[in-house]
């Protein structure tokens, strides 16, 4: 049964989605389209003289082995991300699924920290980690455990992942549960009946069912990691140490705004889009042939 | 009714006044005592002639509030005044049409300009090399040492002198370790006091072309053996525990007020948090130096910020500028400010003035920084000046890093930085042609 709505009049559709393409036209894809224009560009901080240059900030960023080291740790970073966020958020609303008393109290405590900005965020990472004040460091140096994320790159990069997955699973968390309430009970008690013990039930029904949520949500995840996580690592680490925690976002930030290399970062940027596109397409391609809708 | 009219007459004489005003924006980015202070100044100022009002606006810390300003001024509405760190200085020299230079403002409102009233080695930093100021120094401040008094008591050591070389502060530092220490030493902008003014303290170049103020040509030089010798020696503390990385920029500073590091290296402008929080004995120090080297110790290089005027604004606007610009030069402004801060009396007048109240004798030690700075310049330590300035920091800070935690050599992370500091000065040598 086809249910698509016929619309008699031409314009009438157009209008009706006019605004969020006037939206979308005027904070994504216009800024999109000057990121790409000036990343052909090298121009002064105030903007007085502005010479086009070809690819040559594109040419001068893969020659910088700073900038190619920063794709691994992208890398790292962000598939820590994903399957830590989604990982955990999954766990967290199966229990909150399961909970009959006070699951209200459970659930809003999880979502909280989305409300959080990222930089917010970071800083109150920073509070508990700091190897001098921080309150976690101080206990684990207890425990005979020195933190120092100021110069374990190991521990810098932990840092600003449990930043990064604690500020996201709340929105993991809220399509997890949402995806698994929508799971009809009569399938579950279903393979109960059938002698299904809990484990099995999960992992014969409730997640493939949960495919789609697990997909859109590593999509909405890689993208996050890529993009989204810049003021995070600004309020902890700010890169460091060495450029262990400097991943891509970070540095067309940094460029952009702090160092006012307009060019060098727009040419930054595209390369983000590039990769996030190809990315995408990617993971429609293939990861999408093994969701069940 | 006698009220109404009172209130009438008075918003009347109100709008009148608001409208005969000409308002100047001046944005800054100083905080908690330093924000007084400049709020207090441009207080005085607005109470002391109808004319004009200042009218400070914090922006955020140095890098947002010029980030704001190149935002606005791309926009067409940069405010008058501009406060912008010395790290911004290349960077605002080289965007000629954005900025107005402060003698001509001064000199087109009939104001009288000496740049020669001023310490040489600031108004050298803020001074083309076509020879022309370009911008007015307001809060200078440069590197220096503090230590913990009752830390050196409790380790045997003798508080009322301080450290003068390196290998003392070495020696003190081991005994500190001894006597129990955690911390012996730390280090706050790691790059600014252990390279940038390490080399002018040295008289040994940072750079070339006289540390970048003599063109954007200019290329870095910390490979030198002397710099190596120097990280090399900071490595083997860090790694026997005498020196302790305690972050980037001035983050290090909370662990000497808490109590928890003994000794730190970091700028003078950092004496009023000490003066109003640390709850133990302090002196403060020149910078350590290495007595075998030729010429040392020379001068430090100077840090904070100056004011720049911004370009494309009425008339009238220019000459509240100059008006204000002249209130804060009096040297009783300045030695007020000086005395407040902690930060550089800019002007020869003003230290003399400063000095004649009696208040280096009072507090001693808030002389340090001025007697370092007050020296005559070699071309190798007349102040440093590097395009895009904020990356190298940024470079010096990864690759220090690397060192203090083993990873690299000092000989790779010096040449490292020169590698990679050079790429951002082509880059910006490039951008900014004309």
């Amino acid at each position: 049964m086809e249910k698509r709505v016929q619309f008699r009049s031409t314009w009438l559709p157009w209008l009706l989605i006019a605004p969020q393409v006037i939206v979308i036209g005027v904070f994504f894809f216009w800024p999109a389209a000057q990121a790409v224009l000036q990343s052909f560009q090298v121009q002064d901080a105030f903007g007085m003289s502005t010479e086009w240059v070809g690819v040559q900030n594109f040419q001068e960023l893969f020659q910088n082995d700073s900038y190619l080291a920063s794709f691994k740790t992208t890398a790292q970073f962000s598939i820590l991300v994903a399957v830590l966020g989604i990982g955990l958020s999954l766990i967290l609303a199966i229990f909150a699924d399961r909970i009959l008393k006070g699951a209200v109290v459970y659930k809003t405590l999880l979502i909280v920290p989305y409300a959080v900005a990222p930089a917010v965020a970071g800083v109150l990472w920073i509070f508990m980690f700091s190897p001098s004040l921080g309150v976690v460091a101080y206990a684990l140096g207890h425990l005979g455990f020195e933190w120092n994320h100021l110069l374990n790159e190991g521990h810098g990069m932990t840092l600003i992942v449990m930043a990064a997955v604690w500020k996201q699973i709340s929105y993991n968390f809220l399509f997890f549960l949402a995806g698994l309430q929508s799971i009809p009970k009569s399938l579950i008690e279903a393979a109960a009946i059938d002698g299904a013990k809990a484990w099995r039930r999960f992992w014969t029904i409730q997640f493939p069912l949960l495919s789609p949520t697990t997909f859109f949500l590593l999509v909405i995840n890689m993208v996050y990691a890529f993009f989204d996580t810049f003021a995070i690592v600004d309020a902890t680490t700010h890169g460091g140490p060495g450029q262990a925690t400097s991943i891509l976002v970070y540095k067309a930030y940094y460029d952009g705004f702090k160092a006012m290399d307009l060019g060098g970062s727009a040419a930054q940027s595209v390369v983000l889009m590039t990769i996030v596109i190809a990315l995408t397409v990617i993971q429609f391609r293939f990861v999408e042939k093994k969701v069940n809708y | 009714m006698k009220l109404k009219f009172v209130a009438l007459a008075l918003a009347s004489a109100l709008s009148v006044n608001a409208q005969a005003q000409t308002e100047i924006q001046w944005w800054h980015s100083m905080t908690a005592v330093n924000g007084e202070w400049v709020n207090d100044l441009a207080k005085e100022f607005n109470a002391k002639q109808k004319e004009y009002k200042i009218v400070p606006t914090f922006k955020g810390s140095y890098d947002e509030s010029m980030t704001a300003a190149i935002a606005a001024f791309r926009a067409g509405n940069a405010p008058n005044i501009l406060q912008v760190f010395e790290v911004g200085t290349a960077t605002m020299m080289a965007s000629k049409g954005a900025i107005v230079p402060v003698g001509k403002v001064m000199k087109d409102a009939g104001y009288k300009f000496d740049p020669k009233a001023y310490v040489s080695a600031v108004a050298g930093y803020y001074t083309a090399p076509s020879g022309e100021m370009l911008s007015f120094p307001f809060n200078s401040s440069t590197t220096i040492f503090y230590i913990n008094k009752d830390a050196f008591k409790a380790a045997g050591l003798d508080a009322s002198k301080p450290p003068a070389t390196w290998p003392e502060v070495t020696l003190a530092a081991a005994k500190l370790k001894a006597s129990g220490h955690k911390c012996p030493l730390t280090i706050a902008w790691q790059g600014w006091t252990q390279l940038e003014s390490f080399s002018a303290w040295h008289n040994v170049e940072f750079a070339t072309k006289s540390n970048g103020l003599a063109g954007l040509d200019a290329r870095l030089k910390v490979d030198s053996p002397l710099h190596e010798r120097h990280i090399e020696n900071l490595a083997n503390m860090a790694k026997q525990g005498l020196f302790v990385y305690k972050g980037r920029a001035n983050v290090p500073e909370a662990s000497f007020v808490s109590g928890e590091c003994a000794m730190i290296t970091t700028s003078a402008g950092f004496y009023g948090n000490v003066a109003k929080n640390a709850k133990f004995g302090y002196s403060l120090a020149t910078l350590p130096y290495y007595p075998d080297v030729e010429g040392a110790p020379q001068n430090t290089v100077i840090g904070g910020a100056s004011l720049w005027v911004m370009s494309g604004k009425k008339s009238a606007e220019y000459k509240g500028v100059a008006a204000f610009f002249d209130f804060i030069s009096s040297p009783e402004v300045q030695s007020a400010s000086h005395k407040r801060t902690g930060y550089l009396p800019i002007t020869t007048a003003a230290y003399q003035l400063t000095e004649k109240s009696g208040f280096y004798k009072e507090k001693p030690g808030t002389d340090i920084a001025v007697q370092q700075m007050i020296r005559k310049v070699t071309d190798k330590s007349r102040g440093i000046r590097l395009g895009n300035y904020v990356q190298i920091r940024q470079v010096e800070d990864e690759e220090l890093e690397q060192v203090w935690s083993g990873k690299k050599t000092p000989k790779e992370a010096l040449q490292a930085i020169v590698k990679r500091g050079n790429e951002h000065l082509e880059r910006f040598q490039k951008a900014n042609k004309s």
